[in-house]
């Protein structure tokens, strides 16, 4: 692989706090290697900004290793930037070319407000998960983990819908800012598994509530959270979560 | 005097019997009773979940923006537990006594052998919350093997072990929460603690998005912060792993234990320049199926698929037989570092060595797959892309992080891999219970001390976080709780909480006033340089003197010059990292005074002055037989304790993994 640096123009949202409003703000950083981590070249630039005296960018990163869902820049009009199934920390600049001008903003959705610059509040998918994204099973004596034998390529589809990291991307690319992939990967995880299925009408009818309830907004299918999902979580799960939805609403006896 | 509480009685009937004559606290009793957990990685979610379902009320605080985030996410290859499913050989005694022996014998027993009892609940645990771990086609679970066993007791969830068994914790933690049993703090960190007549009773934290400092009670806190491999700068933690809430513990009367026993992990990508803000792990699993090795010839400059099979050194196969590519990681990393120093090293940096999958990925998988389907006298072309499949099903995720960080294909070119610093055996020093040496005061997970000796064995990691936080916790803790039901909450105007919050504000006042020249980075990045060219891989006694008088002279510039942009009362990103590099430099201090000390090779601590012939570590029983349980004094300065390690069923012996 031949390494190359680059100069470029960064163009970058710039806002104080929730309530004031913010603005596209332009930086120039030189001498950028193609070995870098997108998120080391903003390293770069808020170090450059220091010495210079000036603010340097909030933004939100934690593990850099693709994992964690901390990090959420929106890239040139793309959620995680260019690179498919690919965050932000894991964008490298080998991705970019000399004298590029790339633009960084934060996740816009109502139900992510802006805290400071990059940064967003997600704590509404905590509270969708509080709904009921979980099995309600207390620590104790559970039986035998081979006493629930599974289906291995329904172990390995919920697996897939499992390996969703809570970003938000979907939520970012999706013109009516829906959650539906996200929702959708929690439900299909814990239907697809026999330990979830007690739970499986109550949970997919309250996680949509309270997913309403946040201001997401309605899934059309258009299929734009698939293409920018980092974790490249299907939107067979959202087919799914329709599914149960329907079978939940329908049958339910309560 | 340090009593570490081990209970009477035989090994294997200690904790039984310990859990049938703890004190134990009634339901209504549990209501009226408060307890702080500070951070949510496995230990702290598991503990808030067990306790809020118990019915105690709970505070949990994390400085992410959700519970999820916890570094626990990013383990990649398993988790340990005795079930002996594969019909190996395996059994509680086997892993408790693996797990010893990989810790180079400084480790207690009656705390291993508890953490072996508890690993097969934590499966069965963690499948009825439905954590997805990997199954064979009869739907049964499945296991790998790990380095330092030769039974396979490692259960996974391809390379994302951490990140599901976290998603089950947090799970059951935000079904508390949504019960009301768990109150949450997400962007939270602590930044003291507060005593109050010899007893915790609360914590100091700053909100990180307002800036402001709350105080908040609790009958008892529990420290599940991680560890502190970010005093290194470059390690494999997340960049905001740090030991802040620790060290402000140890500074209010915590012993620190073992400071100095840092676990360099040997696979991890090697780094590529000035820039570099973190290294990256390549999961020990893959030293399952990837052989390394290097060169025969020094300075070889041949591309890797051009050094023909003769002319590789496969050198963990070589010098250990018996373990070869598997042995424990302070050996492998140890390994690596030699043959790089002697000038065998590949890659541009030559600091790196090749992890070769080529081998398996037709020998092991092609060929298994060929006859599975029946193809007789397969091609190479057939192997090759049979075995990719099975290679990919198992660590697809691996390799594609590498080619993304790398810009090379390992199906293709073998991995360049070097050691990097990966996770921290020191940390605060409890008893039996996980109680610190301050009252009231637990520590949990990778924060304490207690289980893995002077080096921890793979996928060992994530067992002793959820033991402490499933099974351990909700036991000990009624034994403290159960003396204080007839205490009151105790109001936040309390001058005690005054006291510690008026500190904190004056710290982060003094802090913002230097007003200096250097960026926090530059002073991290420094201490990282310090303590890895002499409190590493390798150390020697004129290298910690010097590291020492390094580390003073770098805190007293810190404290002159450096600069922190924007405001105290606001969303501050280099005001908290302020915060956590003036603890880190405290804490490298007493960590190369304690690798000083401590005059012995074991586990990851290699004393160049303290080895055999053939360059392995070289323990001296005689002398250091003792946990290292240091206690602040005041500004450097430090007296040791030491709790003797007493091995009443396992006899240590030189560690052999020929």
């Amino acid at each position: 692989m031949e390494h190359y640096n680059m100069n470029l123009t960064l163009k970058v949202w710039k806002q104080k706090n929730k309530s004031e409003r913010g603005r596209f703000e332009t930086y120039h950083v030189k001498n950028i290697s193609s070995e870098m981590s997108f998120l080391e070249m903003f390293d770069v630039l808020n170090e450059q900004l220091i010495e210079e005296g000036k603010e340097p960018i909030a933004f939100d990163h934690d593990c850099r290793e693709g994992i964690c869902g901390m990090c959420s820049m929106y890239i040139n009009g793309r959620p995680h930037g260019p690179w498919h199934g690919t965050t932000t920390c894991q964008l490298h600049m080998r991705a970019f070319k000399d004298g590029d001008t790339i633009v960084v903003e934060p996740w816009r959705a109502n139900a992510f407000p802006v805290l400071k610059d990059l940064t967003v509040d997600r704590n509404a998918f905590d509270r969708i998960i509080q709904a009921g994204g979980f099995i309600s099973v207390n620590t104790g004596n559970a039986q035998d983990g081979n006493n629930i034998p599974i289906e291995k390529e329904k172990a390995d589809q919920a697996f897939a819908a499992a390996a969703c990291i809570g970003c938000g991307a979907c939520v970012a690319a999706c013109k009516n800012s829906s959650a539906m992939l996200f929702v959708s990967a929690k439900v299909s995880h814990l239907a697809l598994l026999p330990q979830g299925v007690p739970e499986k009408k109550t949970r997919v009818l309250n996680m949509i509530a309270q997913m309403d309830k946040e201001g997401f907004g309605s899934c059309t299918n258009t299929g734009a959270c698939e293409a920018v999902c980092p974790k490249e979580i299907s939107l067979d799960n959202i087919a799914r979560l329709n599914k149960e939805y329907l079978n939940a609403a329908a049958v339910i006896d309560k | 005097m340090l009593d570490s509480k081990i209970p009477a009685g035989p090994l294997e009937q200690k904790w039984n019997d310990y859990k049938g004559h703890v004190k134990l606290v009634n339901p209504a009793n549990k209501r009226k009773l408060e307890i702080i957990v500070v951070g949510t990685g496995l230990a702290g979610a598991s503990a808030a979940a067990s306790l809020g379902e118990l019915g105690y009320r709970v505070k949990a605080y994390c400085f992410q923006d959700s519970p999820r985030r916890a570094h626990s996410i990013a383990a990649q290859g398993g988790i340990n537990a005795a079930k002996n499913y594969q019909n190996d050989g395996d059994s509680v005694f086997r892993l408790f006594y693996d797990t010893v022996k990989g810790g180079d014998y400084r480790a207690r027993e009656a705390n291993v052998h508890r953490l072996a009892e508890v690993s097969v609940n934590i499966i069965d645990q963690c499948v009825a919350q439905g954590v997805p771990f990997a199954r064979e086609y009869g739907g049964l679970l499945n296991n790998r093997s790990f380095g330092g066993t030769q039974v396979k007791r490692t259960f996974y969830a391809a390379g994302q072990t951490g990140q599901q068994l976290l998603i089950g914790a947090y799970q059951a933690l935000e079904r508390q929460v949504a019960l009301g049993n768990v109150t949450m703090y997400t962007r939270h960190e602590m930044l003291d603690l507060v005593i109050i007549d010899g007893k915790t009773r609360g914590i100091i934290c700053r909100n990180l998005v307002t800036g402001e400092l709350e105080r908040h009670f609790g009958h008892t806190v529990l420290l599940c912060t991680g560890g502190y491999g970010n005093v290194f700068y470059l390690s494999t933690n997340a960049m905001g792993s740090n030991a802040t809430a620790a060290w402000k513990a140890h500074k209010k009367g915590a012993y620190f234990g073992n400071p100095c026993f840092t676990q360099i992990h040997p696979t991890c990508i090697p780094v590529t320049g000035d820039h570099q803000s973190k290294l990256t792990l390549m999961s020990e699993s893959l030293r399952n199926d990837g052989r390394i090795w290097v060169p025969k010839k020094k300075d070889d400059n041949r591309k890797a698929n051009d050094i023909p099979e003769e002319e590789r050194d496969y050198y963990l196969e070589r010098r250990y037989p018996a373990f070869g590519n598997l042995v424990p990681r302070d050996v492998a990393s140890r390994a690596a570092k030699e043959r790089c120093d002697a000038g065998y090293g590949v890659g541009t940096t030559k600091q790196a060595v090749y992890l070769d999958f080529k081998y398996n990925l037709i020998n092991k998988y092609g060929k298994t797959e060929a006859g599975k389907q029946g193809i007789e006298n397969p091609d190479m072309d057939t192997l090759v892309r049979l075995g990719k499949e099975v290679v990919k099903e198992e660590y697809g995720n691996l390799f594609d992080m590498y080619e993304k960080i790398t810009g090379e294909n390992p199906y293709e070119v073998p991995m360049r891999i070097y050691p990097a610093v990966h996770y921290t055996m020191g940390g605060l020093w409890v008893d039996y219970e996980l109680m610190t040496s301050v009252k009231g005061l637990y520590a949990l997970g990778e924060c304490n001390f207690s289980d893995h000796g002077a080096n921890r064995l793979g996928a060992s990691a994530l067992m002793q976080g959820l033991a402490d936080g499933y099974f351990v916790i909700p036991y000990t803790i009624g034994n403290y709780l159960a003396d204080e039901i007839a205490t009151k909450p105790i109001p936040t105007s309390h001058k005690a909480f005054e006291a510690a919050e008026n500190a904190v504000r004056e710290r982060i006042n003094t802090l913002m006033n230097i007003k200096g020249k250097q960026s926090v980075e530059s002073f991290h990045k420094r201490l990282g340089r310090i303590m890895w060219n002499k409190c590493g891989m390798a150390r020697n006694e004129q290298g910690l003197k010097e590291a020492i008088e390094e580390i003073r002279a770098l805190k007293k510039e810190f404290w002159s010059d450096v600069r922190i942009p924007g405001e105290i009362n606001e969303m501050n990103p280099e005001l908290d990292k302020a915060n956590r590099v003036a603890d880190f430099i405290e804490l490298g201090e007493l960590m190369c005074k304690d690798a000083l000390e401590r005059a012995e090779s074991c586990g990851g601590h290699f004393r160049e002055e303290s080895q055999t012939p053939d360059g392995e570590a070289l323990r001296h029983d005689d002398k250091f037989m003792y946990v290292s349980a240091w206690e602040y004094k005041g500004d450097s300065d430090w007296s040791l304790n030491k709790e003797p390690l007493d091995y009443e069923v396992i006899k240590p012996t030189q560690r052999n993994y020929k």
